[in-house]
């Protein structure tokens, strides 16, 4: 059992670190067009902007619009405590484990979804619609993935999932993930996080009329989902849980910055695609991990 | 097809005694119209004369095979005549602004409604064409915008993602120009002009100050002539950089996004280098300019737009080469050269979709006798087409300037005394602004003062594209679409 120290470190470190990602995203973009760009931390000063700020609220909303970021918030929370994080493993680990991962991002998706329809305005209920369906194939794609690391280690713990990486099929793994990454979390080329125009938005749209600290968990929530799947896209792909506790969390945060910075970079040299094309990509991640499914089953663990 | 034409003829920037111009009674004229279209015409401006109570209506019809332009007019009408747009929808929105001006009612006008104004109230929200089925949704968009752009309202129907109609409603910027140039010209006439459309001051300011030399029967001098040249260039070349980078931008394509918008700044500054002011206020008085180019300053403009230019081509070359931008503009919001050419649309959305109109070359005025860029064409009508174009209006417009720069007509550059304009004289003055035909139609009363000054901007012509481009398109698609035209607010909405 962990001690109430590592629970905390634990805990804040999350909470911490997460905002810095779209803080590095965003001076990547801006170093590769010449601006100066805002700086790293802004995503911290915005949340403490937010926070100090009152809220909105429609008359016609019900508390789900409020509560739907909470739980957002909670589930993702929730699903960052059950990724181990290298040999310092889960603060929560379980046989199973993995399911709930499954479903508590699937319950932070219904819930922001939720508090978009809340509104009844058309722009979040085109968003939530496209959120709903792009889910479709993300989720695919993701499960997917986890089965190939399941089948790959003959186990459906997390801690244990994680620990020897993919083997022979991490490279194709490790491209799916990628491709679920930038869906899940709403960057080019499937959604535009920068864009002030609400008829191409897909999550954006859902939060257009969220304010104060509501808007603050959303925005904080994002940022952990985007390092947490940054470091489950590591963990697939590289054998952290096998290295020294020191040399993991050296190789973790060195990976976690390169996916970040690869994320700025695809974002700064790649147009968003038209959204009749995103279903095309989502199925090649798809078509990536069911390959790598594939060579975990037939070929990898014997 | 000259000798059958039942109009009186003029070229642009010339004028005609208002007594010369061929009068019908009113169903006459329409006919008398339609046939002029019928002929290969181009209905440039439609609009109401008050005479007591009654309307004549008068027609500016553009021959752009034979360069020349038409006028009729029609005797005193009251309450209604049968409506032009039943055969020739280029008039719809023409016949629209006049009944809302003058309350004469186009008879069979399948789509009547204000342009504007209300009563003089708020914009004309009015009845919206709807769709109905359990499938169709309808978002409304404006007219306050996410963006800082100018306020319009949006109305789409869709069927999930799909735009099955998107329907236009302007007028929250009416200022009531055309009402406040009645009398003139007045002390403010000339800074009215420069507003019209903010980013068309140069083009509308000449086509201005040509009407106004064309009414009292000369012409500003050789070197005025060529500075406003330089000046419509540079706006086009500011405007057009400007629109490449907005469309990188919608497909989050940073590159090029971030690149445009320093250089539009660039091109911006040249013209502050001609005049002191970025969008050349000030610059175009009738008669003449108001600055001259000395030849220190004309060599800085000459490297400052090389490097403009070499700026630019780097950021084109960027956008044409990706193939994810071209992906998104192919194909994308296309509007059909049958389409094009009914509802009379102009500039750059006319060009991409294969139709040659260009008033630079078509009905050249100024120093457009002289000098002339070839015209920018692309057949296909789509996002890509309409792109292209402006990448070769920039490339063309900026060798045309270095070729202009290079030699000089020398000279003075004003007359400073220009006559009062004739009485009872209608003078038809176009010009191509960077979004295309800028339209100016002044008309003196008996004291030589504007008893009717009609402007067209190329939106007027241009808007009613869009929607038909949105057509079966998706919604997503509609801010691309959008920044394809990027039409003028205030310039529709005077």
């Amino acid at each position: 059992m962990m001690s109430f120290l590592e629970i905390v470190l634990r805990v804040a470190g999350w909470l911490v670190l997460a905002p810095l990602l779209p803080g590095i995203i965003n001076k990547v973009k801006a170093w590769v067009a010449g601006r100066r760009g805002p700086p790293v931390l802004q995503l911290y000063y915005d949340l403490g902007r937010l926070w100090q700020k009152g809220v909105v609220l429609s008359t016609l909303a019900s508390p789900g619009f409020i509560a739907g970021p909470a739980v957002t918030w909670v589930a993702i929370f929730g699903a960052a405590m059950l990724l181990p994080l290298g040999p310092a493993g889960a603060a929560l680990s379980f046989r199973g484990d993995v399911l709930l991962l499954i479903y508590l991002l699937a319950l932070a998706r219904f819930c922001t979804t939720w508090a978009a329809l809340e509104t009844g305005s058309a722009f979040e209920g085109m968003g939530a619609a496209r959120e709903v369906s792009y889910a479709v194939l993300s989720e695919a794609a993701l499960i997917t993935a986890v089965l190939t690391l399941s089948v790959h280690t003959g186990s459906v713990t997390l801690a244990t999932m994680l620990e020897p990486a993919a083997g022979a099929g991490a490279a194709l793994l490790g491209a799916g993930l990628f491709c679920v990454l930038l869906a899940e979390n709403c960057r080019v080329p499937f959604d535009d996080p920068n864009t002030h125009l609400e008829l191409t938005m897909i999550h954006e749209a859902m939060i257009l009329d969220h304010s104060g600290p509501p808007l603050a968990a959303i925005l904080h929530g994002a940022a952990m989902k985007l390092l947490f799947f940054a470091l489950l896209l590591i963990e697939a792909v590289v054998p952290v849980g096998t290295l020294s506790p020191f040399a993991a969390a050296a190789t973790l945060a060195a990976s976690v910055l390169a996916v970040t910075v690869a994320v700025g970079l695809v974002e700064s040299l790649l147009a968003r695609l038209a959204f009749r094309r995103v279903p095309l990509l989502l199925t090649t991640a798809f078509l990536l991990c069911l390959f790598a499914l594939l060579v975990a089953w037939k070929g990898g663990a014997a | 097809m000259n000798a059958a034409s039942s109009f009186a003829l003029l070229a642009n920037a010339t004028s005609l005694p208002w007594a010369d111009v061929p009068e019908w009674p009113v169903a006459d004229f329409v006919r008398a119209t339609a046939a002029e279209l019928d002929r290969g015409g181009r209905l440039c401006a439609w609009f109401g004369v008050p005479e007591g109570d009654a309307t004549r209506l008068v027609a500016v019809v553009a021959f752009d095979t034979d360069n020349t332009l038409a006028v009729g007019r029609s005797a005193p009408a009251t309450s209604s005549y049968p409506s032009l747009t039943v055969t020739h929808p280029q008039a719809h929105l023409f016949e629209r602004e006049v009944w809302e001006q003058h309350g004469l009612t186009p008879k069979g006008h399948p789509w009547l409604k204000p342009v504007r104004s209300s009563a003089g109230t708020a914009p004309a929200m009015g009845e919206f064409f709807r769709v109905d089925g359990r499938e169709v949704h309808e978002v409304a968009v404006g007219p306050v915008h996410a963006g800082i752009i100018e306020p319009g309202h949006f109305r789409f129907q869709c069927a999930g993602e799909e735009v099955l109609h998107l329907e236009i409603a302007l007028g929250y910027q009416h200022r009531g120009v055309e009402a406040a140039l009645a009398g003139g010209p007045h002390r403010a006439t000339m800074s009215q002009m420069e507003t019209v459309s903010g980013d068309t001051t140069i083009a509308h300011a000449t086509a201005y100050a040509m009407a106004l030399e064309a009414l009292a029967g000369t012409e500003a001098p050789l070197r005025a002539q060529w500075l406003r040249a330089v000046a419509l260039e540079l706006e086009r070349l500011a405007n057009h950089v400007g629109d490449l980078g907005a469309l990188a931008n919608d497909v989050a394509f940073l590159p090029t996004a971030s690149a445009c918008g320093k250089i539009r700044g660039d091109f911006l500054n040249l013209t502050a280098l001609l005049c002191g002011n970025r969008f050349g206020r000030g610059l175009v008085r009738p008669g003449g300019c108001r600055f001259d180019l000395d030849p220190e300053r004309s060599a800085q403009l000459l490297a400052r737009l090389q490097t403009a230019l070499t700026d630019s081509e780097q950021a084109a070359t960027w956008l044409f080469d990706a193939a994810s931008v071209r992906a998104r503009f192919e194909n994308t919001g296309t509007v059909t050269p049958q389409q094009a050419a009914a509802l009379g649309l102009v500039g750059p959305a006319a060009r991409s979709c294969g139709l040659v109109r260009d008033v630079r070359y078509d009905h050249p005025a100024g120093w457009y006798r002289f000098a002339q860029a070839p015209l920018a064409v692309w057949p296909d009508g789509d996002v890509y087409a309409r792109t292209r174009v402006r990448w070769l209006e920039i490339q063309r417009s900026g060798k045309f300037l270095l070729e202009q720069l290079a030699a000089a007509p020398e000279g003075e550059i004003r007359d400073a005394t220009l006559a009062q304009p004739a009485p009872d004289t209608i003078a038809v003055a176009l010009t191509e602004g960077w979004r295309g035909e800028v339209c100016h139609v002044g008309l003196t009363d008996g004291a030589g003062c504007f008893r009717r000054y009609k402007i067209t901007d190329p939106s007027f012509h241009n808007w009613v594209g869009l929607a038909l481009a949105l057509r079966n398109q998706a919604i997503s698609d509609f801010p691309i679409c959008n920044k394809s035209f990027n039409l003028s607010y205030c310039g529709f909405d005077l």
